[in-house]
């Protein structure tokens, strides 16, 4: 029987010779994703900002009457609808952030849903409403502060635990790719407008969980290997354990996304950005663990000494291996 | 390392077998099979937004439980120093800046007065603060000021009973195993599983329900009424508007002397006799229907407005004393909205105003189709997946996709057993785990595959494959429960659901990927003896 094999034995890629050129090219593409936070913004969905969003369907036609809803939400004196299409042309969400300075009254977000899902059904008795959601403003400050809290001690958690567990320049290296992976994932939500709500922050801590992973995978070897090779010049030694854990980063990456797609194209929407925020992500963690952990590791100059040299059994015989070799 | 016991083997079968078995009783519920009532509880619930229901939170506004308590205080004291003797004369009242001030007329009873308010006020905190501060300012004055320890009680006691009203209103619209919960200071949250009509629900809880009868101060003229400005001891009050949006006139009441709808047994919707118009019918208790008695005996001839939420009902005029209790409050009610008002006013008065500050409802149509794509998804990417693992690995791929099997029944039983809630961003959770739960075996068989290609024995290859991706597979994890945990402490029901479901798949993937899969391949290794390796 022939096994699958995606990537071949003893490759020897040298992925660090161009480490400096990926590092610019991830820095600038940083720096723009923050640059489009900044000046595009996000859209941010009700649960950030305040106001409601509910979804109908309607029942007895094919498609929604969305410019005659438009009138008919408008008319109620809230300001304008965004109304948007969610699976079938029947299927429609009618979002509408609260107004401007309506922050004294708490009560507002709810009694726009309550007046919106009266106003339709009054003119369409086949509207079937799916979901409301209504936040107020309090209610929203608090949620993004949350969600910013979780996100940043998710960083700094972790970042602490790999210091703990390995030494502070990879620790260093995990918080810059986590940073890198959280900024280009804002950056593509900044770029595309697509929503940013309560599940893209869960979305971003399950990436960063990941993506890490994948780093972790490749500071696990490159320790084993400083131990291991104490004479080889880091570069070197760097290049040699992405090659080796080469294989699994591809077939673990590639199983992730095999189940992200089955969610993705046949998943309920309602949790679609959910879902394309975690697929990207795979795809930027995996890079940040190879472009981004790694090479810092050279600047921040690491080496053999960095770990107490523990001669174990393994290393002995390791020893013996080469030295009879 | 690939020593197995046959204790330990029977060990880590039963532990296996035990904990997929707490998962039949939720997958046959899921999949929807006839038998599914036989097998025994715990299931595992679904969260709102797949079983459909309402998420509700409600807020109280703090500043008017202490607004309320000067008001209440204001009447304490006057009704308190009205029956003191030798008399006592105050005047100049005021209840601004959060504090009752009022002058005494003779300095000298300036002591006197202070004896007499110090019993109205009561014990407040645990360090002997009371609820009140009293102090004597210009020799003629008393300002009485609540204390931070006294509001802070009084919100407490006020969210109480605010909670106990929440729950006897919902009780009364019938709807099953309903969730109330205090959250903080001055929120309740209301879970309601399948619910028809959320809306019902919500004006429900958002009515205050607090009835006011006050007698209509008839020196008041038009244009003053129109500018906002009230006679003294009188206050402004608007007509509740017909239709939404509608301009409303007002009328100018008494403030002190009414009657408070909180001294009720009973009220019911029914009709009036000569109009057939929906109305509430309402019973004082034995004390209000004496005051009631009394107030109409003395104003009858005058106008006396019906007060519900600080908006006037009607201002009927008294056309003869009500002696029996009872009484009819019109005003332009459907059944609904009449039969609304008499629950509210049933389950009593809330202390202070609820208002509806998040709401999160899910159809059941909408429920019912997000669990069926996302067991679709799930099916259709665990098949995909497996297939992968197997072309990869192929003996060991089988080990793997045995171990994800277990996995996912595992997940599911513990899940059952700790009796928590699967939520939609859970069912993507559990997709999630099970391309996370190969990530262990993809290191664990990779390794054995670098170590045959150092030359390593099978035995050995195996031994150190499983050894040395140990530190990755415990870190990695760690990692994730890392970022899961903190999901769980700062995320909404849902994301919980979510972060739930990731904690326990981190930790029956690295028992099923880890430890089922050693014990298999070793099993494998004693039986067959292979000196080579399919790869």
């Amino acid at each position: 029987m022939k096994l699958l094999k995606l990537v071949p034995d003893n490759t020897n890629i040298r992925f660090l010779r161009w480490r400096v050129p990926f590092y610019v090219i991830s820095l600038v593409l940083m720096a723009a994703s923050l640059t489009l936070v900044l000046t595009r913004g996000l859209n941010l969905g009700v649960d950030f900002v305040g106001g409601q969003m509910i979804r109908v369907t309607f029942q007895n036609s094919a498609s929604a009457p969305v410019g005659e809803l438009r009138g008919t939400v408008g008319k109620l004196g809230y300001g304008d609808p965004i109304i948007q299409q969610f699976g079938k042309p029947n299927e429609i969400s009618i979002r509408m952030k609260l107004p401007e300075g309506s922050d004294a009254d708490a009560g507002l977000a709810a009694q726009m849903a309550t007046k919106i899902t009266a106003a339709i059904k009054q003119d369409h008795p086949d509207a079937r409403i799916d979901g409301v959601d209504s936040v107020s403003g309090k209610v929203s400050g608090e949620l993004f502060r949350t969600g910013m809290q979780a996100l940043i001690a998710a960083m700094i958690a972790i970042s602490i635990y790999i210091w703990v567990r390995f030494e502070w320049q990879f620790g260093v290296g995990a918080l810059f790719s986590l940073l890198h992976d959280v900024t280009l994932t804002l950056g593509l939500f900044a770029a595309t407008q697509m929503e940013f709500d309560l599940n893209i922050v869960a979305a971003l801590l399950t990436l960063i969980g990941y993506s890490l992973n994948d780093t972790i995978v490749v500071y696990d070897r490159i320790r084993e290997n400083l131990k291991k090779f104490r004479r080889m010049p880091l570069p070197e030694l760097l290049d040699l354990s992405v090659n080796e854990t080469l294989s699994r980063t591809i077939v673990t990456s590639l199983s992730m996304l095999i189940t992200l797609f089955a969610l993705l194209v046949l998943g309920p929407g309602v949790i679609f950005g959910f879902t394309a925020a975690i697929t990207l992500g795979i795809f930027v963690g995996t890079y940040s663990s190879i472009y981004m952990a790694a090479p810092i590791l050279i600047w921040l100059k690491v080496n053999s000494q960095s770990f107490v040299p523990t001669e174990t059994t393994m290393d002995r015989q390791e020893k013996l291996a080469r030295e009879r070799g | 390392m690939l020593d197995f016991p046959r204790w330990k083997q029977i060990w880590l079968w039963l532990l296996t077998l035990t904990i997929c078995a707490a998962a039949l009783p939720s997958l046959s519920a899921v999949s929807g099979l006839a038998w599914s009532s036989v097998l025994p509880a715990p299931k595992i619930n679904l969260g709102l937004d797949l079983a459909g229901g309402s998420h509700i939170l409600l807020e109280a506004d703090p500043a008017q439980v202490s607004r309320q308590r000067l008001e209440s205080m204001e009447e304490s004291v006057r009704g308190q120093l009205s029956k003191a003797e030798p008399k006592i004369r105050i005047g100049d009242i005021s209840t601004k800046d959060g504090s009752l001030n009022f002058m005494v007329e003779d300095p000298a009873q300036l002591d006197a007065v202070r004896d007499q308010v110090l019993p109205l006020t009561t014990g407040a905190g645990l360090t002997g603060q009371r609820d009140w501060d009293i102090k004597m300012v210009d020799g003629s004055r008393i300002v009485m000021t609540p204390t931070p320890e006294g509001i802070a009680l009084a919100v407490t006691q006020a969210m109480d009973t605010a909670t106990e009203v929440v729950r006897k209103r919902i009780d009364a619209l019938g709807t099953r195993e309903p969730t109330i919960i205090r959250q903080g200071a001055d929120r309740i949250v209301v879970q309601v599983p399948g619910l028809k009509d959320p809306a019902a629900l919500k004006s429900l809880l958002g009515q205050t329900a607090k009835l006011e009868f006050k007698l209509v101060d008839g020196t008041a003229s038009p244009t003053d009424i129109a500018q906002g400005i009230a006679p003294p001891g009188s206050e402004i009050v608007p007509f509740a508007a017909q239709q939404p949006g509608q301009a409303v006139s007002s009328i100018a009441v008494r403030r002190l002397g009414g009657i408070k709808g909180d001294a009720l047994t009973n009220a019911q919707q029914s009709y009036e006799q000569q109009t057939n118009q929906p109305v509430v019918s309402i019973t004082f208790d034995q004390q209000g229907g004496a005051k009631f008695a009394k107030l109409t005996t003395e104003n009858v001839g005058k106008p006396f407005a019906i007060i519900l939420d600080g908006k006037v009902l009607s201002a009927p005029n008294i056309n003869e004393p009500i002696m029996g209790g009872s009484a009819q409050i019109s005003g332009s009610f459907t059944v609904a909205s009449a039969n609304q008002l008499a629950i509210a006013l049933r389950s009593g008065a809330l202390p202070v105003d609820l208002k509806v500050v998040e709401e999160r409802t899910v159809g059941p149509d909408l429920g019912a189709d997000s669990i069926r794509k996302g067991m679709i998804a799930m099916l259709i990417g665990t098949t995909a997946l497996m297939a992968f693992m197997l072309v990869t690995y192929g003996r060991f791929g089988v080990y793997t996709c045995s171990a994800l099997i277990l996995n996912t029944l595992m997940i599911l039983g513990v899940m059952a057993v700790a009796n928590t809630t699967l939520t939609l961003p859970g069912i993507a959770g559990f997709v999630l785990t099970i391309g996370a739960a190969v990530d262990a075996n993809v290191l664990i068989n990779e390794r054995i595959r670098e170590e045959r290609a150092r030359g390593r024995r099978v035995v050995q290859a195996v031994e150190v494959g499983y050894r040395e991706a140990r530190s990755a597979i415990f870190d990695g994890n760690i990692t994730n429960i890392i970022a899961a945990l903190l999901m769980f402490m700062f995320g909404s029901g849902p994301i919980k659901g979510f972060a739930v479901v990731l904690i326990i798949g981190i930790a029956t993937s690295v028992f099923t990927a880890v430890t089922l899969t050693r014990m298999w391949v070793a099993g494998w290794l004693r039986r067959a003896r292979p000196s080579e390796l399919v790869l």
